[in-house]
């Protein structure tokens, strides 16, 4: 092979890797952005009555995860006919219930609307560092293709 | 002339401006409830002696939350807070009403309850009843309670801790989870207070 092939076949194995690294770069230093701050989970219509059904299928997440300065709000509705109870509060049937979180840590809270009457909602730290930013970002980007 | 002029027109720009922002500050730490509709009946005897319903504090704001007497840490936490936020909104306080309805009917009664509550503020109002008037009040307000009786026959009551918010005008705004602060209750208790 010519030096100057040598040359070029060198520059093109070292594309793939300063592309994997402007990655990095971005997901670890671009700010990050959601498109609200608020969660949003809906209650359907009909949910007592299937429950009283004996269906055991769930209609929320038992596992909720926020993160503070992103996605920090949990924003339930209640579109089934009779109230349901969220944790700390009871929803009638139309309403809607906004909480806000400000601290990092695990809340349990009961919740009719789930099979087992158990949800929690996991608040993190907003992500600085670059490294958290990436596993943030990552994170994302698997749970949005699963949902 | 012009300087007035000037000065009206910005005056009116700021006030149109406030208008249409939400403020910040407006915003309660607690969760809210939309739309508001009014908060569900609660009839019960009241720890003063007085037959307890929410009409009677019409024109207050009502923090409303379930426990017992006995309880050996989230109920006095949680006393001792409203008490706090109540302390720290010096006058206003008048037009604020703590309601601690218990969970404990056999144990509680109106003069164990005016005991235990005034010793962290004796404008608590305590609500009492039969186990029936008060599993009435539980399902209206969406509130569960757990009996754990111990291998000596003494029990505890595991119980929903959360604080309703209720306007002057009776509707239910807003539910404070468990483990807020004074001031977290104080910055949601001047916004109430306002409206």
């Amino acid at each position: 092979m010519s030096p100057g092939k040598r040359t070029i076949v060198r520059v093109w194995a070292v594309v793939p890797l300063v592309a994997v690294l402007a990655a990095l770069g971005w997901a670890g230093f671009a700010p990050l952005d959601v498109p609200s701050r608020d969660e949003l989970f809906e209650i359907p219509k009909g949910t007592y009555a299937r429950r009283m059904a004996g269906d055991k299928v769930e209609i929320l997440p038992s596992r909720i995860r926020l993160t503070l300065g992103l996605n920090d709000v949990l924003l339930l509705r209640n579109l089934d006919d009779v109230p349901q109870v969220f944790g700390p509060t009871i929803m009638m049937p139309g309403q809607s219930f906004r909480l806000p979180f400000e601290k990092a840590a695990e809340y349990q809270f009961a919740c009719t609307a789930h099979a087992s009457g158990q949800m929690t909602i996991v608040v993190e730290e907003e992500p600085v560092m670059p490294w958290s930013r990436i596993h943030w970002r990552l994170r994302e980007w698997r749970e949005n293709r699963t949902r | 002339m012009r300087r007035s002029i000037l000065a009206a027109l910005l005056s009116a720009t700021a006030m149109l401006a406030n208008a249409a922002m939400p403020a910040a500050t407006d915003a309660l730490k607690a969760g809210v409830l939309t739309p508001v509709m009014a908060a569900p009946a609660l009839k019960l005897q009241g720890s003063d002696g007085k037959p307890l319903d929410l009409e009677r504090f019409r024109g207050k704001v009502v923090l409303l939350a379930f426990g017992f007497s006995n309880c050996g840490e989230v109920c006095p936490i949680t006393l001792a807070t409203l008490a706090g936020a109540r302390k720290k909104l010096a006058a206003d306080a008048v037009n604020v009403q703590v309601v601690y309805v218990t969970v404990d009917p056999e144990r509680d009664d109106a003069a164990q309850m005016r005991k235990f509550l005034g010793s962290f503020d004796p404008t608590f109002i305590g609500g009492v009843g039969t186990r029936g008037e008060i599993e009435a009040a539980e399902k209206n307000f969406g509130i569960s309670s757990t009996k754990t009786v111990n291998a000596d026959g003494s029990y505890n009551i595991g119980h929903s801790s959360s604080i309703y918010m209720i306007d002057r005008a009776g509707g239910l705004r807003a539910v404070m989870p468990y483990g807020h602060t004074v001031d977290e209750f104080v910055h949601d208790l001047k916004i109430l207070l306002r409206q």
